[in-house]
């Protein structure tokens, strides 16, 4: 066991992983934060998505001592201050960018590293954006729709129903 | 008054919130106290004799706390088929048991032969390699034709690997043979539906606990139908009392079918729990989902359409085999015969329908209902074969279906296969179809397409499906060995809020947002405090659960059915509170009010009282305000659609991509049109996955090669376009209080066929003498047909 | 996972000794070995996370010359302009929460037979250089999975000489997302060079025919009458082996186009 100290959320936290203790099972095993999802065993999935000093990861495909020192930012700290949907999260239900919800945190979080990189994406660069995100339920329509919201763009014309 | 949040609002999921701030509940994130974990031993291969199984070395493994074979469960019961099917000599179908864990024989890659339970997950995976297991290699089932003749068994008690031979209908055998026989046309076409990972992106999980005080277990699981879960445990597996048995199924990452069935692993976990007293939890990694999820489809038919000079359908006949894999999953009997060779009519005039289905064991994962069962299959054979009938007749392909079409005068009207459709309008569809596509515009887009070199085609389709499973008597005669009622309780609590209470369970179709939108439409109050309860055998009523496309038109009529008694109770008490007779009662917007008097009474003034019968009249009503209905339907539901798909290939690389798809659906009425619209889109992708890249591939040793995301391909956002649906031309299903069909698994219904029709269009147009590709029509499938066809 | 210690070195030397452990392996950006590692296909005693070498990140350029860190992303490099052919390929590996821990030297290392990167290497006759030694790529690459490094050796960086113009194109293997025919065409004064990466069962090789008609004259239309062999392709779910060996012409004379 090692003694990995990390930012999550902005908040200061530790414990004692093995060296084989993935990103992901420390943040739901260790601190309880269980929105991070795990849905495969190959780095694909993408619903594992956190970010680590403000860049997207695949938590299942990261050991916790490599975040050693890092800020990881984790879907249950994306709502603004008072606790509401922040414009994201938001969008995803306006939009209904979400059914199952079990994707729905990874999709979240990788939207987000999106506009921060492109701040108004193309319908195509969202598409090609969230190649490692796999979603069973929405078929990707309302996802798209809703981070394009996200971004300020009007998507009203977007094959609207 | 709350319109907004009534029938037919657009209402935001108030699900959403719990989901997009990381804060559902699913089976994993749960953690029981003291809980310990199991790992399961897997077969490697996909057929052998178990000659031993030394789990000695594995028991003495640090932190281990109990290994389980076969052995411990050879005196408990199997897990059962849910239907019975008779051969057509009589003969009921075969029914080998299907274990715990394996037992003598595994037979298919991923069987569970043992499982550890340890202290921590790679505890109990260390102690799984040191269980040394002598299975003696037999030669693998995996081609539906080798099996049937073959001598070696997948199960060697019931010495054949032919489940049943069913005939359907079998009175029409020899008209149908005669009319195609004598036909002026028959259109044949042999094709293979491609079997499928339902891929949840939730793998399977559960936790089984104990409470040795008081003989109670619970078992937190991935279902789709917790009642359904706990009676099969107690009633043929484990025979836990029911009522010593709390099954919950909470938060659940997608389900498309997979999770209806009871497995072997929520059995397993629950007997380890009593053993071990701590709870036991089991997690499926990826390639278990893909080895030992039931999968979906996998038929291999012979289609033939006859036809007159005119055009008109004069009969089907179909030829299926279908695979059931290694063992019979609990639905897995009733997907490719009532399921599949009931809708073989379509949506036609045709007088004579006549399917044959023989199912096959093999040694692969069991095959069961996916999203769609049984009607994606015959959707695909009828709405292919009418595709290519029209091309070798020079029709038009959206002429020809017009042409056959039941008109809007006909219903209600008996198929040919045996159902009786109770509304529709296939020729608005068509209309709306074409309008909302573009049909017109096609030419114009396919020159834009051959102008940059690519071969663009259209693809049309028209489907029908039934939902909303369905009554119990009809099912019942059919051989269905469970009701397919559901089952709602509306309880208004004293201070006017309302919990339902359904037997349907919420994986991703919001249930609770569309559920309290009826109640407050029917009660004028706002949906805001309404609140659903799902999942927990415990606080439920006993319902069916949620597949079929179901939810509503089923439990959703039990919601409708059981607040009717709620208002008939509370006009009682409010007639006594305004001192009338109820006759005199009018319930508008949540006030109870007499007419042309001024005299009223809230909704909620009248639950207080119903809680506080002060001055109550306890002779005539009792106190409180509480009721509960089962509904069990009169028919199936018909929903039923048109779609177009355009698709662009490429000539050098085979390449399909969608460029254009349309769905216009009929759901009856509908609640929430934005889930509705959500749940087309999400069929949609399913059913354009399955056309183009979904495919599970065994190898000729059983060994599952596409058994993780490297090898199967999910359809991803860059894979589609956005998508075009309508549901505007609604014809209401007579039958239920809703006037609602179901709409979840449409899109995964019409889409295949349409894709694959607009493919063999494009290559069509581009001089490729090709009239059929199976599915999934990959970029090799269709560069290789291009090369043969040369 | 069996468990194994992870160790964070903080210098190229601290991490070569502690590559001189028993059952000792490199940890680059981890996106290959720990799934490997969830399959329990693999056994180290000790993953040595080169992540924190600060000497081994980093693109610089100088003249005609890019050297990229072996621990550098996927990411750094897409977003890198110096090179426009090799930042083009960089973007298309994996996705972009994979490319922003995969790194060059973990992807060279691996020689994965449908990885993008070897391509590139193989086709600017890039310097693999490593704590002991610089190899050349024509030597490098030895066959699927099998490169020249010795046990315990770490790829410091890679050093490419940058063409006059390149480029990349990836015909996906639609599940992984790997290549499953990827083709990286580099036109230098020396001449044309073509390596194809997905395709043959002998991982990334030099299409010597076609680097010789591109060299005559850089454009599609030198392809034509030229055609690849099917005897050493890969045959799988995803293609045939003649599909593989078509698709390898196709692909290239798309690079060739894309590049011109």
């Amino acid at each position: 066991m090692t003694k990995v100290t990390m930012t999550v959320n902005g908040k200061a936290v530790s414990g004692d992983v093995e060296g084989r203790t993935l990103l992901s099972a420390f943040l739901r095993e260790d601190q309880g934060l269980t929105g991070t999802h795990v849905g495969c065993d190959t780095s694909q999935c993408g619903a594992c998505v956190v970010h680590v000093n403000g860049k997207a990861v695949k938590s299942c495909t990261m050991f916790a001592s490599e975040a050693n020192g890092a800020a990881v930012d984790t879907v249950e700290g994306q709502t603004n201050a008072d606790g509401s949907l922040n414009v994201i999260q938001q969008a995803f239900q306006d939009h209904h960018g979400l059914q199952c919800g079990f994707c729905t945190p990874g999709m979240v979080m990788s939207a987000a590293a999106l506009l921060k990189e492109n701040p108004t994406p193309s319908e195509a660069e969202v598409r090609e954006y969230l190649e490692g995100n796999i979603c069973r339920c929405t078929g990707y329509h309302n996802i798209v729709k809703a981070i394009m919201a996200a971004s300020g763009q009007d998507v009203s014309a977007i094959a609207a129903e | 008054m709350p319109r907004d949040t009534g029938i037919g609002a657009a209402t935001l999921r108030r699900e959403d919130v719990r989901f997009l701030t990381g804060t559902g509940e699913y089976t994993d994130d749960i953690v029981l106290a003291k809980q310990t974990y199991a790992v399961f031993a897997r077969s490697t291969v996909a057929h052998g004799k178990i000659k031993s199984i030394d789990t000695s070395a594995a028991a003495q493994m640090p932190g281990v706390l109990a290994v389980f074979t076969g052995d411990d469960f050879v005196d408990v019961g199997g897990n059962p088929a849910g239907w019975l099917i008779n051969s057509r000599d009589g003969e009921p179908m075969k029914e080998p048991k299907r274990p715990v864990l394996a037992h003598g024989k595994v037979r298919h890659v991923g069987d569970a032969y043992a499982a550890v339970i340890a202290e921590t997950v790679e505890q109990a995976r260390d102690a799984v390699e040191a269980i040394e297991a002598d299975i003696e290699e037999l030669p693998a089932i995996i081609d539906m034709n080798a099996a049937l003749s073959s001598s070696t068994y997948v199960h060697d008690e019931i010495e054949t690997n032919q489940c049943f031979d069913w005939g359907w209908i079998e009175d029409n055998r020899e008209a149908t043979d005669t009319a195609i026989k004598n036909a002026h046309h028959v259109t044949t076409l042999e094709l293979v539906n491609n079997r499928l990972v339902p891929n949840a992106m939730e793998p399977r999980a559960s936790i089984g606990s104990y409470k040795a005080s008081t003989g109670e277990y619970t078992l937190h699981t991935t279902s789709q139908n917790p009642h359904l879960t706990r009676l099969l445990i107690s009633a043929f597996v484990l025979g836990i009392p029911e009522n010593m048995l709390t099954v919950i199924a909470p938060d659940v990452g997608g389900g498309f079918g997979s999770k209806i069935y009871h497995y072997g692993e929520e059995a397993l976990v629950l007997a380890a729990a009593k053993q071990v007293g701590r709870p036991v939890k089991w997690t499926a990694d990826r390639t278990e989902s893909f080895l030992t999820d039931a999968h979906g489809r996998d038929h291999v038919t012979k289609i033939e359409l006859a036809l007159d000079a005119e055009g008109n359908f004069l009969a089907f006949r179909t030829d299926t085999k279908a695979n059931v894999g290694a063992y019979l999953s609990n639905f897995s009997t009733a997907t490719p015969t009532f399921l599949h060779g009931t809708l073989m009519g379509g949506n036609y005039t045709v007088p004579l329908v006549y399917v044959n289905v023989k199912a096959v064991f093999t040694n692969t994962a069991p095959v069961d209902a996916y999203r769609g069962a049984g009607r994606p299959e015959a959707t695909y054979s009828i709405e292919r074969v009418i595709d290519k009938a029209a091309r070798e007749l020079g029709m038009d392909p959206i002429e020809l279906r017009r042409k056959n079409f039941v008109k809007p005068d006909q219903y209600p009207y008996a198929s040919a296969a045996g159902l009786e459709y109770d509304a529709g309008n296939y020729d608005a569809l068509m209309d709306k179809m074409e309008e909302v596509a573009d049909i017109s515009g096609f030419e114009a887009r396919r020159k834009a397409s051959e102008a940059k070199g690519l071969m663009r085609g259209l693809g049309v389709n028209a489907y029908i499906e039934a939902c909303g499973i369905a009554p119990s008597n009809l099912v019942g005669v059919l051989g269905s060995r469970v009701g397919l009622y559901d089952a709602a309780t509306v309880r208004v609590n004293a201070t006017g809020n309302i919990s339902v209470m359904v037997g349907a369970h919420s994986h991703g179709q919001g249930h609770e947002t569309a559920f309290p939108q009826v109640v407050s439409d029917m009660l004028g109050i706002d949906a805001s405090t309404i609140d659903i309860v799902h999942g927990d055998t415990s606080k439920i009523p006993f319902g069916m659960g949620t597949y079929g496309s179901r939810s509503l038109a089923v439990c959703g009529s039990a919601v409708v059915r059981a607040t009717e008694k709620i208002i008939v109770k509370a006009k009682k008490i409010a007639a006594h509170m305004l001192e009338v007779t109820d006759q005199d009662i009018s319930l508008n917007d949540g006030v109870f009010s007499v007419e042309g008097t001024n005299k009223s009474v809230t909704f909620g003034e009248v639950a207080l009282k119903a809680y506080i019968p002060h001055d109550y009249p306890l002779e005539s009503i009792e106190p409180g305000l509480e009721e509960t209905a089962f509904y069990d339907p009169a028919n199936f539901t018909y929903p039923s659609g048109a779609y177009a798909c355009e698709v662009e290939v490429d000539p050098e690389t085979g390449k399909v991509r969608v460029d254009r798809m349309c769905a216009v659906d009929d759901f009856g009425n509908v609640i929430n049109p934005m889930i509705v619209t959500g749940q087309v889109h999400g069929g949609l992708a399913q059913g354009i996955g399955q056309a183009l890249v979904e495919q599970t591939f065994y190898d000729e040793y059983g060994q599952l090669l596409s058994a993780s995301y490297m090898d199967y391909t999910m359809p991803r956002a860059d894979d589609l376009p956005m998508f075009q649906v309508d549901h505007s031309q609604g014809t209401p299903c007579v039958h239920n209080p809703l006037g609602v069909k179901g709409c979840g698994e449409a899109g995964a219904i019409g889409s295949p066929p349409t894709v694959v029709n607009a493919v063999v269009d494009a290559l069509q147009s581009g001089g490729h003498n090709i009239t059929h590709i199976d599915m999934p029509v990959t970029p090799v499938r269709v560069w290789e047909a291009m090369q043969n066809a040369k | 996972m069996y468990n194994f210690d992870v160790v964070t070195p903080n210098t190229i030397a601290e991490a070569a000794a502690a590559m001189a452990g028993d059952e000792a392996q490199a940890l680059g950006g981890g996106q290959t070995l720990i799934p490997t590692l969830k399959q329990r296909l693999a056994s180290p005693n000790t993953l040595v996370s080169l992540s924190g070498v600060s000497e081994m990140q980093g693109i610089t350029k100088s003249g005609d010359t890019l050297r990229i860190g072996g621990a550098t992303t996927h990411h750094a490099v897409a977003s890198d302009g110096s090179y426009p052919g090799l930042s083009g390929l960089a973007g298309q590996i994996g996705d972009p929460a994979v490319r922003n821990r995969g790194t060059i030297g973990g992807s060279l290392a691996n020689n994965d037979p449908a990885a993008c990167y070897p391509a590139a290497a193989l086709a600017s006759g890039a310097t693999i250089i490593t704590n002991t030694r610089e190899i050349a790529a024509d030597d490098y690459f030895q066959g699927m999975f099998e490169t020249a490094l010795e046990e315990g050796e770490i790829i410091t960086a890679v050093s490419f000489p940058i063409p006059q113009a390149a480029n990349y194109q990836k015909f996906v293997q639609p599940a992984s997302r790997f290549a499953l025919v990827g083709v990286f065409v580099a036109k230098y004064a020396s001449g044309v060079r073509v390596a194809v990466t997905g395709a043959s069962n002998d991982g990334v090789f030099r299409w010597t025919e076609a680097e010789e008609a591109l060299s005559r004259d850089f454009s599609a239309a030198a392809l034509e009458g030229l055609s690849v062999s099917e005897d050493d392709m890969i045959s799988d779910l995803h293609g045939t082996a003649r599909y593989r060996a078509h698709l390898i012409k196709v692909v290239t004379a798309r690079a060739v186009t894309a590049a011109s």
